[in-house]
């Protein structure tokens, strides 16, 4: 079995860190692994932890008042779920489930945010990852929102 | 041809006359409603001798000359295209048969046209129209038709209008080329003539039913110093030169807004365009339902309608039209049809009803390409 | 364009009829119909190239072609109802005569694609129109490189040839990506928009060239992932849509800046249009 260190070098999110960089964060992160059907975390629990995938998917929930759930968004090996984490009130804002079985590294996002705190060059190199997915999320977020293939 | 004669006024009735016999409906200058229009004539009486234009921006109005000229104005609300390509036209009509349909053709026999009074303006506007709708991949039949069919009786200018800028585009007021017959009016005091130069064969056929003399060297001269006269009194300007990448460049200038504030979108500009080709078509049916004509009118790209897809126009806005229009017919045109898609015919302005001004417009956007130009980015 | 003949060329506003010989319920408000000359045979054409189609007393509406150019005697069409003319096309039945004028305007670069990798990216009934050249190309597989299908729909009861999908998922040549805007839980596929695929398909950017069809947003986000991907502008084809009356570069309508879509496209390089698709309402 590989250690932790090397499966977190492993992840594109984290190519290019610096090894320093890394120990801190193998420090707050931990192997998770969820069945088919079981939710990584519910809208409203707090955000104290985001994952990265390794295997498997996650589908993104949401469950208007009154209505069935809807899938907004499914995520894939390479990528990240949750970005909560990083504001004030630390909570999440969906539901996300595992599409199939899904092997993941779940960090501590307290200590994280600590390590960041104390490490601003730390915090940047997060901020200099984080920020890009965001927005291309964002995009992507809009395109949905005109819903371009329907009837106008 | 390239032979100059000269004929008397009365040749004039002479030329109309034959032109008829040769089983040509004549279409000439002729006053009605407060303005010269282009439309049948049988006799030169038709002609609009002693009138003469005022045009401003937004201004149309006839005066009475001090002599009898018959081409002393420049031009009106008509062009020619609406003989050659008809404001409205049925394509074809189709008809439920049994058990299925069948399709007959819709072009109207097309009546043999002389055209008398082309200006050197109109007939660049025609070379236009010829690029348009002849030399693509798919011939429109029915231009084609009666381009062919049409005689060109050109006039020289002897004067030019006050929103005429056929200098600034290289169209005029001298005739060049592209006629049967040009006139030039050779009127004082002593004499009211027309020196005719021959253009075509089929112009030297028909001069031989007009009375006529060769021309002599103070005939030629009046005539270089009417044509003369008429490009020193041009009206207005327009810079050319780097023009259409200016306007190319500016499609978020600031001055689109600021003509859209003043543009009614009321499309007279593209109607009285002698060279604006746009068309939609609409389908007639009769009232069993068993007949439907497919009928093709011209239309404006000032109409939301225009750039309809289903959701919305793409050009909503004002300025998103007008920009349309006069990028298409400065810049645009030169990419689709290797020339620019006006004449200086001044009619756009003239006809105006809030009096824009195509050369203003156009020279503020390249005069101040960058200056005005707005941030346009897709921020995060 | 084959270059027509001006001496001899017919009026090219003459419809020629045909014949509904099949329809086919795609979803709700699409249909394919394949069309059957009363007389003669179709002619030939190009993946990409579009008809003019009339409904007799309603009007025409561009339609592209979406069955096999190299196979069936028909011309195979597959339409949405959106208004007038669209509505009355999906309405027709078996044996309902119609006008076509066609084919017009550019098509798929299939045989300039041949060696590279190709990436297809279809939005909803964008599908339709890439469908003659995805048929080609698996047709003719052994002529490209790698193949990518993305396909991006607004839910997955709105998945347009969702059969053929399926059929196509099943080779072991063909990398396929389908995605939904939204959907309900019981979906197991992807969800997220088309140009989300193109970061996790395998082609080779210098080399691969991308055909683009669906609405113009959905174009313009492809268009950009794809540049970030590394593709140039040049190796990216967009089938692009305006209103049209002609469809022979007479009537003006089409015009997209200095080009006219129904001759110059609709299938055109995002080199040469990219600068016009940011500018709004042009
Ligand atoms: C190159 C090209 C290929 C196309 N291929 C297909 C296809 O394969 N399947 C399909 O279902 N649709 C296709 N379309 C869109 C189709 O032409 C329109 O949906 C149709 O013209 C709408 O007409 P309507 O009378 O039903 O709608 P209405 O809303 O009643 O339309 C009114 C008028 O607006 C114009 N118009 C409206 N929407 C469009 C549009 N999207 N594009 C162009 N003109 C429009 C037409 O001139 C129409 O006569 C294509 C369009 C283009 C330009
Ligand atoms: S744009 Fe105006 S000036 Fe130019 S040809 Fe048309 S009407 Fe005449
Ligand atoms: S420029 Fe003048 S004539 Fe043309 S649409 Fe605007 S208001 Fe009407
Ligand atoms: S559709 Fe008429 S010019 Fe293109």
């Amino acid at each position: 079995m590989k250690g932790l260190d090397a499966i977190l070098e492993e992840h594109p999110f984290f190519a290019g860190f610096a090894p320093p960089h890394m120990q801190l964060i193998a420090g707050c992160a931990r192997n998770r692994r969820f069945d088919e059907g079981e939710y990584l975390f519910h809208e409203g629990d707090p955000a104290d932890e985001f994952f990265l995938i390794r295997h498997g998917r996650v589908a993104l929930d949401i469950t208007p008042p009154g209505r069935d759930p809807i899938v907004f968004e499914t995520l894939g090996p390479g990528e990240i779920v949750g970005a909560s984490w990083l504001v004030p009130p630390y909570r999440w804002m969906f539901d996300a489930r595992a599409l199939e079985v899904v092997r993941a590294i779940g960090i501590d996002a307290a200590c994280l945010r600590g390590k960041c705190d104390a490490d601003h060059d730390l915090g940047y190199q997060m901020m200099m990852r984080f920020l890009p997915i965001l927005v291309k999320r964002l995009h992507a977020t809009r395109l949905q929102i005109l819903d371009v293939y329907g009837r106008h | 041809m390239g032979t100059n004669v000269t004929i008397a006024r009365d040749g004039l009735q002479a030329l109309i006359e034959a032109l008829r016999a040769d089983g040509r409906e004549v279409i000439g200058p002729t006053v009605r409603e407060g303005a010269i229009i282009y439309d049948a004539i049988r006799d030169i009486a038709d002609l609009p001798a002693g009138w003469t234009d005022r045009q401003e921006a937004g201004r149309y109005g006839l005066e009475q000359r001090a002599d009898g000229a018959l081409f002393g104005y420049t031009v009106g609300p008509h062009a020619w295209k609406q003989f050659l390509f008809p404001a409205r036209e049925t394509l074809w009509t189709m008809r439920r048969t049994g058990d299925g349909a069948e399709v007959t053709d819709g072009a109207t026999p097309a009546s043999r046209h002389a055209f008398i009074g082309v200006r050197s303006c109109e007939l660049h506007a025609i070379a236009i129209q010829d690029k348009v709708f002849v030399s693509g991949p798919y011939p429109d039949t029915n231009y084609r038709a009666r381009r062919a069919d049409a005689f060109i009786v050109a006039v020289n200018c002897g004067q030019a209008g006050n929103t005429c800028f056929c200098v600034s585009m290289r169209t005029g007021p001298k005739v060049e080329g592209g006629f049967d017959l040009s006139l030039t009016e050779l009127l004082d005091d002593t004499r009211h003539d027309f020196l005719i130069a021959i253009g075509s064969e089929a112009g030297a056929a028909i001069m031989q039913h007009v009375p006529h003399r060769p021309a002599t060297a103070a005939d030629l001269s009046a005539a270089d110093s009417a044509v003369a006269r008429a490009a020193a009194g041009i009206g207005r300007h327009l810079q050319t030169e780097g023009l259409k990448q200016a306007l190319q460049a500016a499609p978020e200038h600031r001055r689109w807004d600021e003509v859209a504030a003043r543009c009614l979108t009321c499309g007279n500009c593209t109607m009285v365009c002698p060279t604006c080709f746009c068309t939609t078509v609409r389908d007639h049916t009769d009232l069993a339902g068993n007949t439907a004509r497919r009928v093709r009118e011209w239309d404006s790209c000032f109409t939301l309608d225009f750039s309809y897809i289903h959701g919305g126009s793409v050009r909503h806005a004002p300025r998103a039209r007008y920009r349309q229009w006069l990028t298409h017919k400065l810049a645009n045109w030169i990419d689709q049809f290797g020339t620019s898609g006006c004449v200086g015919c001044g009619r756009c302005i003239t006809w105006c009803p809030v009096g824009i001004d195509i050369t203003e417009e156009a020279a503020a956007i390249a005069n101040a390409p960058a200056a005005a130009r707005e941030a346009h980015h897709e921020g995060a | 364009m084959a270059a027509t003949d001006p001496a001899v060329a017919a009026d090219p506003f003459l419809p020629a009829l045909y014949r509904v010989a099949r329809t086919r319920r795609e979803l709700a408000d699409t249909v394919t119909l394949e069309l059957l000359p009363l007389e003669g045979v179709r002619p030939d054409f190009a993946p990409g190239q579009f008809n003019m189609l009339y409904a007799f007393g309603v009007g025409e509406a561009a339609i592209s072609i979406s069955g096999d150019a190299a196979e069936g005697a028909a011309f195979v069409h597959t339409v949405r109802n959106v208004g007038a003319v669209s509505g009355a096309l999906a309405r027709m039945r078996p044996g309902a005569t119609l006008g076509l004028r066609g084919p017009f305007g550019t098509g798929w670069p299939v045989a300039a694609a041949e060696g590279a990798d190709v990436v297809i990216v279809a939005g909803g009934l964008g599908l339709a129109p890439l469908r003659p050249a995805i048929r080609h190309i698996l047709n003719h597989r052994r002529r490209y490189g790698r193949v990518v299908l993305l396909f991006g729909s607004r839910n997955p009861g709105e998945m347009l040839f969702r059969r053929e999908l399926e059929r196509w998922r099943q080779r072991l040549d063909v990398e396929i990506g389908v995605t939904v805007d939204h959907a309900d839980p019981s979906w197991r596929g992807n969800v997220g928009v088309v140009p989300s695929l193109i970061r996790h398909a395998s082609f080779d950017p210098h080399e691969a060239v991308a055909f683009v069809c669906g609405p113009e947003v959905m174009m313009r986000f492809t268009a950009t992932a794809l540049l970030a991907a590394g593709m140039g502008g040049e190796r990216i084809w967009l089938s692009m849509e305006r209103n049209m009356k002609c469809a022979i570069g007479l009537c003006g309508h089409c015009q997209f800046g200095p080009t006219f879509i129904c001759k110059d496209g609709p299938v055109m390089r995002h080199d040469v249009i990219g600068g016009l698709l940011s500018v709004r309402e042009i």
